[in-house]
């Protein structure tokens, strides 16, 4: 059985077709997994065997009854930040540290709908804002490729679980690289779709223009696997789009032959490590042996992208987290003068600092007098941004690039200054802007033997042909199976 | 630009948040930091731009002025800090 812990979702969808292993016997034993090893590792946050059990037991009479779902039975992880009935949904957070929902999210909804069983709740940065898993109320999660590392973030609870191999899939969001970079930090597979496709119906929002959930697992196959339960219209969510069903794995054994990878010379510049750098390139070299050719491109505008970020997201959280009053859910502080008082007591006491710090950021750009010149101006260069897109488009299938500018760096290195930590998502953020779908995949290992993504960026609903760009290279590299020592 | 405690304690009040005088020198240097960052965007022309709102051009969806959802007072109401007979309880605000 111990075989399964690194199996992909095909093989552990034949395992439990074949009755060589039940739902329940496959929970179980990540469960035994999780209790083992998450006391070190902080990736999960939330656990409840019983109801994990139950579900699964649920999930193998489903299939007693002839019920050929591809994914049912096996066993997941939900990112804290999705609503989950009888679950706390902390989203890392002081300020709903008891809150649980009366209802699950859309993604939730669907997955259980697919046969999927919860593990349990995953770590992440408070509201995820962070890039390191440091600013969760719950404590940071530590890179099991090295525990004194950061998993990245803010999906860090998500990465650090597939690297431990707590849970073979889980679930992530993204607003400016959220499953991007720490799915590379921790070496695995995670992509945002584009814009729309996934509800964030019971997703709890950060910044809503620009928030989108994905899957994160070993490999490109497992994500096409997972996303294929995600998406779909939701007439709860209003952003939800309204598109043909399409199976995301339909692609994945075209050859490569002729494909065109773009290389912007912006992700190529200055900034990145040494080894992220090799890394990248032999992996592009790779991609050359397979068929595909490399054509320069210029995202001219890129640079700005996270400055206008940092314009755009905190201002929508701010108005997102106004809703956190201490009125109808989460914290209320215990002693306060007036109604006035309650709300400001709560807010202070129950938000992290670099929630506060973003809500300030927000508040201060959307106040009188300076509308124009921050929000206003930051909204026309994300159309400078999704413009340079939209042209790079013209001379090539998908983009390639580094998915972070460095390997997992070590607690505190970049806690102290947030500008510093904010330039971590400098090759992610402007994906998001322009609302393409954007992936990261497992490229090898830099030094100190700790993973480097190679990003993959696509043009708007080209999901099928990333997984397949992934795919056709996992199948010619081991990365994607590659596990940290003592796991 | 550069933010002076005062105006970071008026966004404070603004965004009904609590902030000591030390909290708020810290704030201010750190807000400083991150506008230092984002005033390179004051560089780029952008006159004849036309903001870009959403990742997506889309319109809103109509539909028809129904009921769908069931009522669920109950069970919102539970996780509540504090309610008295179906209604959430703050603290007093007219004499």
């Amino acid at each position: 059985m111990s075989d399964l812990i690194n199996a992909s979702l095909r093989e552990l969808s034949a395992a439990l077709e074949a009755k060589q292993v039940s739902s329940v016997e496959l929970s179980t034993m990540f469960l035994d997994r999780i209790e083992k090893l998450n006391p070190e590792i902080n990736a999960f946050v939330t656990l409840d065997r019983a109801k994990t059990l139950a579900q699964a037991a649920e999930m193998d009479a489903r299939r007693a009854a002839g019920d050929t779902s591809p994914l049912l039975g096996i066993p997941l992880g939900h990112k804290d930040i999705f609503c989950t009935e009888g679950w706390l949904t902390t989203c890392g957070s002081k300020m709903l540290h008891n809150f649980v929902s009366p209802y699950d999210a859309t993604v939730v909804t669907k997955l259980k709908q697919a046969g999927l069983v919860t593990l349990g709740k995953l770590n992440m940065d408070e509201f995820a804002m962070g890039s390191s898993n440091e600013t969760s109320y719950f404590g940071p999660v530590k890179n099991p490729w090295d525990t004194k590392r950061v998993p990245g973030g803010s999906s860090g609870g998500s990465a650090a679980a597939i690297a431990a191999r707590l849970a073979p899939v889980v679930t992530g969001t993204d607003t400016g690289g959220s499953i991007r970079q720490p799915a590379s930090l921790c070496g695995l597979t995670g992509l945002k779709p584009t814009y729309g496709v996934v509800s964030r119906y019971g997703m709890i929002a950060f910044a809503s223009s620009l928030d989108q959930a994905g899957p994160m697992a070993k490999s490109a196959e497992d994500c096409a696997l997972l996303l294929n339960g995600m998406v779909g219209f939701d007439e709860r969510d209003s952003t939800s789009l309204q598109r043909e069903t399409e199976d995301y794995t339909r692609d994945l054994n075209k050859p490569l032959s002729g494909l065109r990878i773009g290389l912007p010379k912006e992700f190529f510049g200055e900034g990145m490590a040494d080894d992220v750098r090799a890394t990248v390139e032999a992996a592009l070299e790779q991609y050359r042996q397979l068929g595909a050719t490399t054509v320069d491109i210029t995202l001219p505008n890129s640079g700005l992208s996270v400055p206008a970020y940092y314009v755009i997201a905190p201002a929508e959280a701010s108005s997102n987290l106004s809703r956190f009053d201490g009125v109808r859910y989460g914290y209320r502080a215990p002693e306060f003068t007036n109604l006035d008082d309650m709300y400001s007591k709560s807010r202070a006491q129950g938000f992290g600092s670099e929630v506060k710090r973003r809500i300030l950021i927000g508040t201060y750009v959307l106040s009188h007098g300076y509308y124009d010149a921050y929000y206003l101006q930051a909204q026309k260069i994300r159309r400078l941004i999704a413009a340079d897109f939209v042209e790079a488009f013209k001379a090539c299938d998908v983009i390639m690039g580094p998915a972070s500018p460095d390997t997992a760096f070590a607690f505190g290195e970049k806690s102290g200054d947030p500008v510093k930590m904010y330039l971590s998502d400098i090759y992610t953020i402007s994906t998001n802007l322009a609302g393409l779908p954007g992936m990261s995949i497992p490229a090898g290992f830099g030094a100190n033997k700790l993973p480097v993504g190679l990003q993959i960026i696509g043009n708007y609903f080209d999901e099928a042909k990333m997984f397949n760009v992934a795919h056709q290279y996992q199948q010619v590299t081991s990365w994607h199976r590659e596990m940290p020592a003592g796991i | 630009m550069s933010l002076d405690i005062e105006q970071v304690q008026r966004i404070a009040r603004l965004a009904r948040i609590e902030i000591s005088p030390a909290e708020a020198a810290t704030a201010r240097d750190q807000l400083n930091g991150i506008f230092g960052l984002i005033e390179t965007m004051q560089a780029v022309d952008t006159a004849g731009i036309a903001p870009m709102s959403h990742a997506v051009d889309m319109v809103q969806r109509l539909r028809p002025d129904a009921v769908t959802e069931a009522d669920q007072r109950t069970a919102f109401q539970a996780i509540a800090p504090e309610t008295d007979a179906g209604l959430y309880l703050v603290p007093k605000v007219i004499e």
